[in-house]
């Protein structure tokens, strides 16, 4: 499962670069990015607030155009591509994770999950829409909250049926925008563990992040600074989230035998 | 087959949009009959108005043509001494020689009947009542498509003669002789005993409000010589084989008149011709445009009603960003979301058509219980209601939509 057939990378950007024009100024977001993410790669971008982070994920989601270089999603051209492609694109290679969940409120889990089928062309039949929604939400651990509003759930739980809905499409990458930024430390351990186990199983990982607690469970560092690559490192001292969980647990149960 | 594919699809995703428009409405119950009022009140009063309007002028016509069918009635003018005018059919012009030259003269005419008429005292049964008598030919009934409700009309040998018969009308027959048939009783008017040989069936108010069924009908030549005493008419009745020959007819017997009376051109004529066909005609345009005038200030509402919904859709776009941005990111189009918006501004307005139809008949049925006639509920307006309610909710959708579709999903998905 680690060793992917396709070959090419998920992510091919060459001399990437953003520019905004607010009013008269010139905001040059992200200036020449250069990277390759490979298939079954689990990589952490870091970088303070203003070093470009948010704006290269949101250009890696293709919610947004870079201004300069390219960009080729799983070998396709992004910078030639109008609204209606992006989206088709988006529904069929990307998935979302955010930090504030972002999930359609008064809504069931299942439906959450099923959203991005609603929009893939072909049409997804009703039946197998249902099937794969709850296939997913068993893989996250959510099998039986299929029909809780997410005002019903924990932020762990809410955020587990955002990387349900994120993975139900079968996407090419998953892009996680500071997945944990609203969670607790014990939440977040364990949904680095969901992450973990997911791209154990081929899956591929983007993840924007500023706490190096978090980046620490990633296979790659890549730290951003104005706009620009800074560092890009293997990273190989990679904590386990199992493990981690697993000493969590014994030191609870230890307190609780004191 | 592909083709088939595609009208699949296309169903599939408009059910779906549909859905989910509907559960957003179900979302805002409140929120979402308050929008649909507007269009609720404009369809229901377009619906009532053009009912009521409808029903009003279809009594209108009917009373009109209550007069009889094709009715040309000639009246002699008014009278002037010293000033005073003493109204139509008061000058001494029609004689019964216009009436004999009209019937053997104007091709189109298949009935006849000069008309003498006054109000006199009739007495019988030991009551006495004041009501009109009309000396008329055996003609009338067919002229005023009467019909009796028993016995039967004088003929014309007893116009020759001048016989004392009478037809009573039940009104009159009601006042003299109670639920007592009148038919073979006797009634005296101006002292002059009359026979009753027919009793006339109920007509009811006619055009100016007066009551068609208080009269006693008797020969002419009767009333000329018994009761008026004159050798004048104040009317003749003519009817005219059929409707488009009638303003022919009307020349020809305005012509034969003032040749008759040897009337110059251009001196004021001494009779009048009513034209029953042009009254009806003129009445049923007069309606025709009170209905459309209350259809359209109805017609407003229905746009106050579109405006109403375009302001809570932009409201609702405003509210609903972020749903919209994590719809954009999962790969919603923009023609996808514009959908969404523009089929929950339709639903909303069709629902209020449909509601307001509803009510409109509601109300028609109200307003038949206080006026005396029957409101029509036309399917022409329903289908009317019904299309512009949609083409409000596409009108008025549209601009949200297009707002919902073109919103940046980064920043919609920041939105707070």
């Amino acid at each position: 499962m680690n060793t992917p057939v396709n070959t090419t990378p998920v992510i091919q950007l060459r001399d990437l670069a953003k520019t905004y024009q607010t009013g008269e100024v010139e905001v040059k977001a992200v200036r020449g990015v250069t990277l390759d993410i490979q298939r079954g790669d689990f990589m952490a971008i870091m970088g303070a607030s203003g070093s470009g982070k948010s704006t290269l994920m949101n250009t890696l989601g293709c919610l947004d155009q870079p201004t300069g270089g390219n960009y080729l999603l799983d070998g396709i051209a992004v910078a030639a591509l109008n609204r209606k492609e992006l989206a088709k694109l988006r529904n069929k290679k990307l998935g979302f994770v955010f930090q504030s969940f972002n999930l359609l409120a008064r809504t069931s889990a299942l439906e959450n999950v099923e959203l991005p089928m609603f929009y893939s062309q072909p049409l997804v039949p009703l039946r197998e829409r249902h099937h794969r929604a709850m296939q997913t939400l068993e893989k996250v651990g959510l099998g039986n909250r299929l029909g809780h509003y997410p005002s019903q759930l924990s932020g762990g739980q809410q955020q587990r049926i955002a990387i349900a809905r994120a993975l139900v499409n079968k996407p090419e990458l998953v892009l996680a925008d500071e997945p944990t930024g609203n969670l607790d430390t014990r939440t977040s351990i364990e949904l680095m563990g969901l992450f973990q186990e997911l791209n154990d199983s081929g899956i591929t990982i983007v993840m924007v992040t500023h706490e190096l607690d978090i980046a620490a469970y990633c296979k790659r560092i890549v730290v951003m600074r104005d706009g620009q690559v800074i560092s890009d490192t293997r990273n190989e001292k990679r904590r386990s989230a199992v493990e981690e969980i697993a000493t969590l647990d014994q030191a609870e149960q230890k307190a609780k035998l004191a | 087959m592909i083709f088939l594919d595609y009208i699949r699809t296309f169903l599939l995703r408009t059910l779906q949009t549909l859905l989910i428009s509907l559960r957003a409405l179900r979302r805002n119950k409140m929120r979402s009959i308050l929008t649909a009022l507007g269009i609720i009140i404009g369809v229901a009063s377009v619906v009532a108005m053009v009912a009521v309007g409808n029903g009003a002028q279809a009594r209108i016509t009917s009373q009109v043509s209550a007069l009889g069918q094709n009715l040309l009635s000639v009246f002699a003018g008014s009278r002037k001494s010293g000033g005073v005018n003493s109204g139509l059919g008061s000058a001494s012009a029609l004689t019964l020689a216009d009436a004999d030259a009209i019937g053997r003269e104007v091709p189109d005419v298949v009935a006849i009947s000069p008309e003498a008429t006054t109000t006199a005292q009739a007495i019988a049964n030991g009551r006495n009542w004041s009501t009109t008598v009309a000396g008329e030919s055996p003609d009338y009934l067919k002229i005023r498509d009467w019909k009796l409700a028993s016995g039967s009309m004088f003929t014309g040998r007893e116009v020759r003669s001048a016989a004392k018969v009478a037809v009573i009308g039940s009104k009159t027959a009601n006042e003299l002789f109670g639920p007592l048939n009148p038919v073979g009783q006797t009634v005296r008017v101006g002292n002059i005993p009359f026979v009753i040989i027919g009793l006339l069936e109920s007509k009811g108010a006619g055009m100016g409000g007066q009551n068609q069924d208080d009269r006693i009908i008797i020969p002419y030549t009767t009333a000329m010589k018994r009761i008026t005493g004159e050798k004048y008419l104040r009317s003749i009745n003519v009817q005219i084989g059929s409707a488009d020959r009638m303003k022919i007819a009307q020349e020809q017997i305005t012509s034969l008149l003032c040749q008759r009376h040897r009337l110059a051109a251009g001196r004021d004529n001494d009779f009048n011709i009513f034209n029953q066909k042009e009254i009806a005609d003129t009445v049923n345009s007069i309606s025709k445009i009170i209905t459309l005038l209350l259809g359209s200030i109805a017609g407003i509402s229905l746009v106050v009603g579109g405006i109403g919904i375009m302001n809570i859709m932009l409201v609702s776009v405003t509210e609903r960003t972020r749903e919209i941005g994590i719809r954009i990111a999962v790969g919603a189009q923009p023609g996808d979301i514009k959908l969404q918006f523009l089929t929950e501004a339709i639903t909303l307005s069709l629902l209020g058509g449909l509601i307001g139809v509803l009510l409109g008949i509601g109300a028609s049925k109200l307003v038949e219980v206080f006026a005396d006639f029957k409101a029509i509920v036309s399917t022409g307006s329903i289908i009317l209601a019904f299309g512009v309610s949609f083409a409000i909710g596409v009108f008025f959708g549209f601009y949200p939509a297009r707002k919902a579709a073109q919103l940046d999903p980064i920043e919609a998905l920041r939105y707070e």
